[in-house]
Parts: C-alpha cells; structure tokens; sequence
C-alpha cells in the first residue's frame, strides 16, 4: 500500500490502463500541457506519446461526440471534461447518442467510452462551475455512474471503467483532488454496483456520496462521542446502484439520512429514498431524511456557498432528528 | 507611430495586421482621423483604469480575498476601452470569464465590481455571481460569462431586440475569445447574426492561447477573421494592442451595424499577460516562453497609447500622471467599499432564483 492523492489515484489508473490496452485514447481540453488543469493526465503525454493522447479545441460537442464515434469502431475513448457543467454543450452526444446508439441497433453498438468529469462547489466557483449533474445522466436508461470519494476507489473504480464496454459518466470532485489515501501497489479493480460501507454502525445509516461521504465520517466521529453510532454507505457508483447494501443496513438501523451534494429535487436522494420505501418500510421507524444543497443555484459568495453545501452540523442535526433526539 | 512598434512575427503567427475585407464594405479611413482627442484621453483613463482595478483585484485573491477562477485583463486593456468609449448607453455587450475591462469599459462602477469580487451583498451581483458573472443591465452589460462562447448566442437575441422588435439603431459588441470559435455556438450565432442582418458586432480577442493550449494547436488558420467568409460578413484582424487601429475598425464596424448592415467578424490581435486564471502557477513561464511573454510586454497598449498621446501633443506628462493619481485613489476607495461592506444575508440564498414581482 502507498499513500497517494486522489488526483495520482486516477493519473495511475489512466497510465496503467493505456500499458495494458493499446486502444485506449485520452483526449480534451488541456490534457496534454501541464498535466491538465488539475494534474489528472501529468506524465501521460510523456510515456505514450502524443498518438495516445490528445488537447482538444473548446468543443465539448465534438469531444464527447468523437468519443461515441471512436468507441463505436474499436478505441477506448477516455475523454475529459474540465468542468461537468461543460458536458451541457453536448448533451445530445451523451443523451441521444452515446446512451442509446447500443439499444437503437438492437445490440449491435459497443460504445466503451468513459467520460471523466470534474463537478462540485466548495472552492467559491459560482454558479456554471460548481454544478453537481449526476442526476441528470442516472436519469437517462444506457449510462454507467459513478462517483469515487477516496483515492482508493477513484483508482479501483477507473480502471474497470476503461474496461467497460459501455459509456461511464465518472464524476471526480475538485475539493477530493487533494485528498489523500491508501492504494494498492498491484493491480485491482472494483466493481461496478458494490456499495462500500465506509464505517459500520448500528444505529442509522447514513447514504453519501462522493465529497459528502467525507462530511458524514466527520459527523459519525462526533456523533460517536454522543453515543450515536451511525453506518455510512458509499454507493460508489450510482448506475448500477447496490441496492443490497443499502437495505441490509437500513433494515439493521431502522433509520435512514441520504447526503448528497446536487439539488434537492429530483436528486439521486429522492430514488434512494424511494427505494428504502419499496423495500424496508417495515423496518423504518422514522421517515428518512435528505441533506442536499438548496433548490438554487451556486451562489459564488462564499458565505452563502457555505450554507448550501451539506456542512458536518446539518448531518448531525439530520441524523438526531431520525432518532427522535433533541 | 506604427513604426515605433513594428509588430513582430512570432511562431508563424501572422500579426502583421493582415486585413481580410470580405465585402469591400469597411470604409478604408485614415489611421487616426475620427477619433478626437478628448476621446482618446478617455480610452486611455479606461485602459488605466481596468490595469490598476487588475493589479488590485490579483493581490485581493493572493490574499484570500476572492475566491474561485479570476481571470485577468491586462495586456488586453485596449479592446474594451476602445469598443466602450465607441458605444453608446444604451447599446449593449456580452462578456466572457475575462471580463473586468469589459464591465469597465462599458461604464462599471470599481466599488461595485470590487465588492462582487468579494462576495459582497453591495456588489454587481449581491455577491452571487463574482468574477465571472460580473453585469450592470443599466449599463448595457448583459454579463460575463463562466461558459466560453456563452455571449455569443445572447447577443444574437440582443440583435433581434433592438433590430426586429424595438427597431431602434441600437447595437451589441459580443467579446469572446479565439477558443470560443472552436464552439458549435459560434457558428449558429454567426450564421443566424448574417442571414437576418442583425446589429452585432462579434469582437474575438485572439490572445494566442486558451488555458495552456496554444492556437497553433487548436486553429487551422491563422487568422480567426478568416472564418466570416462562411457567413458572407466583412472579416478583419487588427492589431488588438494599437487604441487607434481599433478604433477605425470599431468605427466602421458598428457604423455598419447601426445601418442595418448586419454583423462584422473582428480578430483582435493581443496577449493576455498573467496567467490563465490567478493563482495557476503560469503567468511566466509554463507553456509560453519567458521570450514570448516579453516580447508582448513590450507591445503594452497602454505605454503605447501614452506615448501617442504626448507626441500628439494631447497630453503631457503631467495630465497623465494627475489621471493615474486620480485613479488609484479611485481603486482605493473601491477597496474600501468592498470591505466595508455587509455580507449577503442568510436568506438570499434562496432570492432570485425565480422573479417575483414584490422584489422589482
Ligand atoms: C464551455 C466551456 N468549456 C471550457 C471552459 C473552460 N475554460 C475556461 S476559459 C477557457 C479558455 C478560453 O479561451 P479563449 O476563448 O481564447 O479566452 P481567453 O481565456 O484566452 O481569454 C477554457 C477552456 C469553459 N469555461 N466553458
Ligand atoms: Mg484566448
């Protein structure tokens, strides 16, 4: 095991893949100059030369759009987008195309594209670079999710995203980037749809994702010390989601609080939530819970940006308040 | 005046002041013979100004002040200053990320940008746009933009306002940079300015690269005018650091527009001088020479303009040094504004995220 950053963890994984599998090509903006903007392809021009990966223009049209025709005829496309809330320039290439282009031709398409996005608020960017988007894509049937919250899983978790035969949204957030964590020194992978439970508990479980399975540790730690011993599950990847998990824990608690970082409505904590319903009504005794940013934009302020984000007390107070606990 | 700053030629980039007049419609004036002389001490006020708010504002994000990505005008300061002093009140503009000279020029108030700058409630913005959402509707300033290319479809619809429905001779300069040419947007935006004629005046600052990535990788031509070709609109590349040169083709442009003429194509030639953003670790250094740097350096718009104006025997020494004091003086208290100044409240997190009529 080594201590790396998240950033490494994903440097890594692009490297490794790209040794293994000589299709795979990497392309968007600033990727080849400077490691990229945030270090995520640094060395990568270096050892595989500039046929394997490439800058692109300010086209995220043609990014993610090339990124479909490229896997449809045999390259693994690892494409970039800088910011997530640039990938709405191409939504009819993610939607209309890449979601579907397999189901359209009856099975007969393979699209192994992998989209890595950066998102999330937290570092005062406003309101067109702070987006949270993944509800957007888990919407749309023939999209993978996923969103690692340690440098572990951001590894494991790319790795087996190159090697997926079908378009991933992979959904990396910028506070994380210089987050630090242990990694294998041999290869592995991890598999799509298997929650990890970040810390065990017996008294409620708690449903985070990405930069909030942070938030919700650092809350279980102080909530330890009030005698309350929460469970966090990180789904890890949204699309497929590991139900299972996710079930097994809420029927053990009986309570269940969902973190995530997008918009309340309509977000990734409304279809958890449901699911609980469906499947562990029984052995709910209080109604679950969302923490979620308010239903408005990034504010760029960062006194207001530091009331939406879900802080470690609007956990706590939402865990307490599942308990019955003034 | 030219001849002391003969352009050079820099990796193949032609910056020779090729002029690409598609339709032979741009009148061929003479250097200098329409702008007066209180108009040109004006656009250098406003260079000035957007250069020491610049300073000011780069020191208040070192310090922790400002946060996210701030993107820095100067070596540029000649483009806005230009097209502002051009335009009239009530004509509008579009911005992009790099848009503090823009929202000065168009006649932004330094207090107001300042304590935007700072997430403040007195800011443009109530603080929840910053940098890069800087807007005064009063003004004409529709705003800076955080997606590049996000002007250039809005000031097509500021077109078909002023042009189609109000029928008023008002037009809108759209700023972008050369990367935003490389957006599908560009292109539906153009096309649809040129086949309704529309009052636009599309003014590309081409200052080589977009983040770390240079033109000569992300441009197949050398000039980005060349690309109003496809659209039948005159195309033209002027040197985007030379206030005079600027402002016959600025002229001609928006007097065009004014007529019912349609939209005009405009490469600004320049160089932005600090980093991408502030704080990227690149203003020397990085992707571009420290050569290269300083061979833009030395074009400095606004030494230039100086220069020009004392040998024209505008100003003197004097004159532009009573104007630069003024100016600090004036950035200064702007700072003060924005410190000084309340925080958002808690509740306008949740204000404006749709109108309501009791707030107008
Ligand atoms: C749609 C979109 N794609 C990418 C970005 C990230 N980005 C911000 S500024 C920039 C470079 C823009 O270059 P250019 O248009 O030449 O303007 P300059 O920064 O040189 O002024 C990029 C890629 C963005 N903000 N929006
Ligand atoms: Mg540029």
């Amino acid at each position: 095991m080594t201590v790396i950053k998240y950033s490494q963890a994903i440097r890594d994984a692009i490297a490794e893949e790209m040794r293994i599998d000589q299709n795979v090509f990497v392309m968007g903006q600033d990727v080849e100059t400077m490691g990229g903007v945030f270090g995520c392809t640094k060395g990568i021009l270096e050892e595989f030369g500039h046929d394997r990966i490439r800058n692109t223009p300010i086209s995220e049209a043609v990014i993610i759009g090339a990124g479909v025709g490229g896997a449809l005829t045999g390259t693994r496309m690892l494409v970039e987008m800088q910011y997530v809330d640039f990938i709405l320039h191409a939504m009819d290439q993610t939607i209309n195309q890449a979601a579907k282009v397999r189901y359209m031709t009856g099975g007969k398409a393979t699209v192994p594209l992998i989209i890595r996005a950066q998102q999330g608020s937290g570092r005062g960017n406003g309101a067109q670079h702070s987006q949270n988007l993944e509800a957007l894509f888990c919407h749309m049937p023939g999209l993978k999710v996923v969103m690692p919250s340690t440098p572990y899983d951001a590894k494991g978790l790319l790795k087996t995203a190159v090697r997926d035969n079908n378009p991933v949204l992979f959904f990396e957030h910028k506070v994380l980037y210089n987050t630090k964590g242990e990694v294998p020194d041999t290869d592995y992978t991890i598999p799509f749809g298997k929650a990890d439970i970040k810390r065990s508990g017996k008294d409620v479980t708690v449903i985070a994702t990405s930069w909030m399975v942070l938030k919700a540790l650092e809350a279980a730690e102080i909530l330890e010390k009030q005698g309350i011993d929460a469970e966090i599950i990180d789904p890890r990847t949204l699309v497929p989601l590991d139900k299972e998990t996710i079930i097994n824990s809420v029927k053990k608690t009986g309570r269940a609080v969902i973190v995530h970082e997008a918009h309340e409505v309509c977000g990734i904590g409304a279809e958890i939530a449901f699911i609980i319903m469906e499947l562990a009504i029984d052995w709910l005794d209080a109604p679950v819970k969302r923490v979620t940013s308010a239903q408005a934009p990034i504010p760029y302020s960062s006194k207001l940006e530091k009331l939406t984000i879900p802080s470690v007390d609007r956990i706590i107070d939402a865990v307490k308040e599942v308990m019955y606990i003034k | 005046m030219t001849e002391a700053f003969l352009w050079i030629e820099i990796d193949g980039i032609n910056i020779t002041k090729p002029k690409y007049d598609m339709s032979d419609k741009l009148p061929d004036k003479k250097r200098g013979q329409i702008a007066d002389n209180n108009s040109l001490l004006r656009i250098y006020e406003q260079m000035l100004r957007i250069r020491l708010f610049e300073q000011k504002a780069q020191e208040l994000y070192v310090q922790g002040l400002v946060t996210g990505s701030m993107h820095i005008y100067t070596g540029q300061e000649a483009i806005a200053a230009t097209a502002g002093e051009l335009l009239r009140e009530t004509d509008t503009i579009t911005s992009t990320h790099r848009g503090h000279g823009h929202c000065i020029a168009k006649g932004g108030q330094t207090d107001k940008m300042m304590a935007e700058l700072l997430g403040r409630k007195t800011g443009y913005c109530g603080g929840k746009g910053g940098s890069m959402h800087m807007a005064d509707f009063t003004k004409g300033n529709l705003g800076a933009n955080g997606m590049v290319g996000g002007g250039l479809a809005i000031s097509v619809g500021a077109g078909i306002t002023n042009a189609i429905i109000k029928k008023n001779d008002s037009v809108t300069i759209c700023f972008f940079g050369e990367g935003a040419t490389n957006e599908g947007v560009f292109h539906e935006s153009l096309n649809l300015a040129a086949i309704w004629k529309l009052p636009v005046i599309f003014l590309c600052e081409n200052n080589l690269y977009q983040v770390f990535t240079s033109v000569k990788e992300s441009l197949p031509v050398k000039d980005v005018s060349v690309r109003a070709t496809s659209y039948g609109i005159p195309g033209i590349t002027c040197d985007g650091n030379d206030v005079i040169e600027l402002y016959d083709v600025l002229e001609s442009a928006i007097g065009r527009a004014r007529n019912g003429q349609g939209p005009t194509l405009i490469e600004a030639k320049t160089y932005r001088w600090e980093g991408h953003y502030t704080g990227d670790g690149y203003a020397r250094g990085g992707y571009r020479s420290i050569e290269e740097i300083d061979l833009w350096k030395a074009k400095d718009p606004i030494a230039r303009m100086a220069k020009y104006v004392i040998e024209s025997a505008i100003a003197d020494n004097e004159l532009l040094e009573k104007i630069e004091a003024g100016l600090k003086d004036e950035i200064e208290k702007a700072i003060h504004f924005a410190m000084e100044s309340p925080w958002p409240d808690d509740e306008d997190l949740y204000k404006d995220v749709f109108y309501e009529k009791e707030e107008v």
